[in-house]
């Protein structure tokens, strides 16, 4: 029998033939902590008493939640990770070089590894053909010390896209699309795979934005096969030794298959409170913005930079909207200048924040007021997500928040472009 | 034998709704952190809750981020137990991992302010105010032994391996 793309990774790092229901042992290829469950996981780590990291250079430190700190504590915490990466020779990745899973992405997921974090998202690096899942403190604590950790293998969900999408139609409005079918327990326990002829047009980046997201449908993982765009990104970042070839057999067994067409796709919006509250942008464009937000570890790429300052060139955003944009790497950052972009954006009325998470989690670079809207091209929109729980929080695609900008209300970004 | 009273939420009950991002800088202080406890879903619950009662909540409990910290605070809050229709991968894994048991029922059954008792080892949970009886999921042998620990690092400090 077949195996889907999740049962033949863990096969292979497991040493058997793992069927779903299975509970396996995995060596874990890449560990990563972030700087807000990463004081957690070393003081547990700590707490276990062993002398050092199973593996060091694979064991990766990122401050870029809180970054640069806003406040003494987390400056604090930064200086407590900073010493620990020190003394025990972990990789350090400190303020201002990047949204973690962004650089996963750039620098260290490989098709076919095995990735914990303990950061929900760690699922981005799916997109590149890796099985990635988010976790908790002690058990990143638990994969620091013994390099490896237990999974369930799940039950797959195959998710096959057909036809093309149109214009300002994006990866973001296939996640969300997905998400508002199937709910935010749809896939609970559950990994999501991508295939179908829809998936070859699809860049590197939108893969990653897609496998971003599937968290927020519960699955522990978001996986699509590597192919030819694969091997070209991962050759773009210097590192095209680390491609494979991997994909799910053609006899695999799924526990449920979602067809999705691209071609009819539209603009889609997630509401208030929950990801999975979502709406065509023609059902509830017009609704007021304040504070428009683009950039994270979903959208914070290359692609949403180019999209934004296509439909921004030569215009402003609304005098009642604030418009922040936040690259997710210094490399995206520094394209988006040599490429204008950034440019583009400043002339229009934007605030460019550091790569990083920025506003996103609450804690600082956009901190919503009372009974405000932010349009948000991150991946949550759960009450208080964004440091206050009286603000309202929409997600959309870029080109959605881009549009938004300049209207200062949801709009259709087909009917700006 | 687990005993106190239902604090009953709702469905989709988040980690930010448990452990709120903007309290993040008090993330190393955690006794500081749990005075905040499910603070935006319920205001007056940490100054409410008493040791031994139960977080009662819908479908999807726990959905979100990976901070442990939200069960941990749950924890220290003196809850002896969180019982769920269901409850997110992460949140349960969290849970069990810092020695929270986590009971997949029907909490349709339970009101708010009931009082509970739990038996861990029948899997029965008797509702002392309205005297139903209902049935909790057995929890996967892989997490009960860890629970059974006392949590993941304890279960590492003993057998230094997973034994699975």
């Amino acid at each position: 029998m077949g195996k889907t793309l999740t049962e033949k990774i863990l096969s292979e790092k497991s040493g058997g033939a793992v069927k779903p229901g299975d509970i396996v042992v995995s060596p874990v290829d890449w560990a990563l902590v972030q700087d807000t469950t990463g004081p957690l996981t070393v003081r547990e780590f700590l707490g276990l008493g062993l002398p050092k990291l199973a593996s060091p250079s694979h064991t990766i430190l990122f401050l870029d939640h809180a970054a640069p700190s806003p406040q003494r504590q987390l400056s604090c915490d930064h200086a407590f990770l900073r010493k620990f990466a020190r003394d025990y020779g972990a990789v350090l990745s400190d303020v201002g070089e990047g949204v973690c899973h962004q650089i996963m992405a750039e620098k260290y997921a490989r098709p076919g590894d095995v990735i914990v974090g303990a950061d929900s998202h760690t699922v981005t690096a799916g997109g590149l053909g890796a099985f990635a899942t988010g976790m908790g403190s002690s058990d990143v604590a638990a994969a620091f010390g013994l390099g490896k950790t237990w999974f369930r293998v799940p039950e797959t969900f195959f998710i096959r896209l057909n036809g093309q999408l149109q214009n300002n139609v994006t990866a973001k409005d296939i996640i969300l699309h997905l998400i508002g079918e199937i709910g935010a327990d749809g896939a609970t326990y559950k990994s999501l795979e991508f295939g179908g002829a829809g998936v070859k047009a699809l860049t590197v980046t939108d893969r990653l934005t897609i496998a971003n997201m599937a968290v927020e449908a519960g699955a522990k993982a978001g996986i699509f096969p590597s192919d030819d765009l694969t091997l070209e990104y991962l050759t773009q970042q210097g590192r095209g030794g680390d491609y494979r070839a991997i994909s799910a057999d053609v006899d695999a067994v799924y526990e449920r298959i979602i067809e999705i067409n691209l071609t009819t796709l539209e603009p889609t919006i997630a509401k208030p409170h929950t990801v999975d509250n979502t709406s065509t942008v023609t059902e509830i464009k017009g609704t007021k913005v304040d504070q428009v937000f683009i950039g994270t570890c979903t959208n914070g790429r290359l692609d949403d930079l180019k999209q934004a300052a296509d439909i921004l060139k030569g215009k402003r955003r609304h005098p009642g909207t604030r418009l922040l944009v936040a690259p997710a790497s210094p490399q995206i950052l520094l394209a988006g200048m040599k490429l204008g972009y950034i440019q583009t954006l400043i002339e229009a009325g934007a605030v460019i924040l550091p790569p990083g998470c920025a506003a996103c989690l609450g804690v600082h670079q956009g901190v919503l007021g009372d009974g405000e809207v932010c349009l948000s091209t991150a991946n949550r929109n759960f009450l208080g997500r964004m440091g206050n729980p009286e603000g309202m929080i929409y997600l959309s695609s870029t080109p959605t928040a881009a549009a938004s900008a300049i209207t200062g209300v949801i709009t259709d970004p087909r009917e700006v472009a | 034998m687990l005993k106190g009273k239902a604090f009953k939420f709702g469905d989709n009950i988040s980690t930010d709704l448990i452990a709120p991002g903007r309290l993040v800088h008090l993330r190393s202080n955690l006794p500081e952190l749990a005075k905040h406890v499910l603070e935006d879903a319920d205001p007056a619950f940490a100054a409410r809750v008493k040791p031994g009662d139960f977080v009662v909540g819908g479908s999807n409990f726990g959905l979100g981020s990976s901070r442990e910290h939200a069960p941990v605070i749950i924890k220290m809050a003196g809850v002896s137990a969180v019982l769920a229709k269901s409850v997110a991968r992460i949140f349960f894994r969290n849970a069990i991992n810092v020695g929270l048991p986590v009971l997949v029922c029907d909490t349709d059954r339970i009101n708010e302010g009931d009082e509970l008792e739990v038996d861990l080892a029948t899997g029965v949970i008797h509702d002392k105010t309205n005297g139903e009886t209902l049935t909790f999921g057995k929890i996967p042998d892989a997490m009960l032994a860890i629970l059974n620990e006392g949590g993941l690092m304890p279960y590492i400090k003993k057998y230094g391996d997973f034994k699975i």
